[in-house]
């Protein structure tokens, strides 16, 4: 598999994400943000995470607009699967090209720590490693994690099983962690091509360090 | 001219800074405080004399960039 790893002045996850991937035996590039195209024959974008553009005016607001991007959405209409973390979740929202927006975390804290996510929906192309209502700590980092979305929006996420993972206790019972609308952690879009989450799962690759509940997500897109 | 521009989370939407202001401003002792909303001014200004030039290329600015409109409502103001 071949990942294309997308980098914005700001961006500090692109060498965790492209260790991760490398790990499970790809390839990966990085792509410049001012880049008009994608590299040739990729598997899989991921714009990673960090503070694209310090966070200002809102987190992903300025990165959305960025030449890369451009290429990104062109890439996700025509099907090719797009994975973003935290920051990368932000600027996929912003974008228009995933439901929703993540807001300041209700309690204004940065909140950085390991934290159980029970799956809530595996029938997609990034999950389907992983069994629904399974249990996995994988680490979170984040000031702007607060997922938002609008009534009708949230019954379509539901009816289209577009809610990938909620915030939960270790038996996969939801927990309130940043205010997040039903404890959502993580989404995809309807044609289930391009996926969004904060938590961090290139963080989660060894034993020694925590939890490896991260390779098992991340080999999904081998499927 | 000069357009300013508030930015506001909409109604509905909880706005966690403007509940922690709140909630200090109660503990200081300020009663009364019945809802407390945080939002940003954005002051712009442009080349153009033209009012309705003006509020047509801000409200785009709006659309596209300053606001997300999913969690946000502005109002401009010309001047």
């Amino acid at each position: 598999m071949k990942v294309a790893v997308l980098r914005f002045p700001g961006t500090n996850c692109e060498f965790d994400t492209q260790y991760a991937f490398e790990k499970l035996g790809h390839t990966t590039e990085l792509v410049w943000h001012e880049d008009e195209t994608l590299p040739a024959n990729i598997d899989l974008v991921v714009v990673p995470g960090g503070f694209s553009y310090g966070d200002y005016l809102r987190s992903g607001s300025i990165a959305r607009f960025s030449p890369v991007m451009k290429a990104v959405t062109r890439y996700a209409n025509d099907g090719g699967k797009v994975l973003g973390i935290c920051n990368g979740f932000q600027i996929l929202t912003e974008a228009g090209l995933l439901p929703g927006a993540l807001k300041r975390n209700n309690n204004l804290h940065f909140i950085s720590k390991h934290q159980n996510l029970c799956v809530i929906n595996n029938d997609n192309a990034f999950l389907n490693k992983c069994e629904k209502g399974e249990v996995l700590n994988i680490p979170i980092a984040h000031a702007d994690g607060n997922y938002y979305i609008d009534e009708e929006g949230f019954k379509s996420l539901e009816a289209n099983e577009q809610i990938l993972l909620r915030y939960s206790d270790e038996n996969g019972k939801p927990v309130v962690v940043n205010g997040s609308v039903t404890s959502i952690a993580g989404v995809c879009n309807e044609a289930k091509n391009v996926y969004g989450l904060m938590p961090h799962p290139e963080r989660a690759l060894e034993a020694l360090l925590g939890s490896e509940d991260g390779i098992r997500m991340l080999k999904g897109f081998e499927a | 001219m000069t357009a300013t521009i508030n930015v506001f989370l909409k109604e509905g939407v909880l706005d966690p800074q403007g509940k922690a202001a709140h909630h200090a401003l109660d503990s200081l002792g300020f009663d009364g405080v019945a809802d407390v909303r945080i939002g940003k001014q954005i002051i712009i200004k442009l080349d153009t004399n033209d009012r309705a030039e003006a509020e047509a290329e801000v409200k785009e600015m709006c659309e596209t960039l300053l606001a997300n409109t999913v969690i946000e409502d502005y109002a401009i103001e010309i001047n």
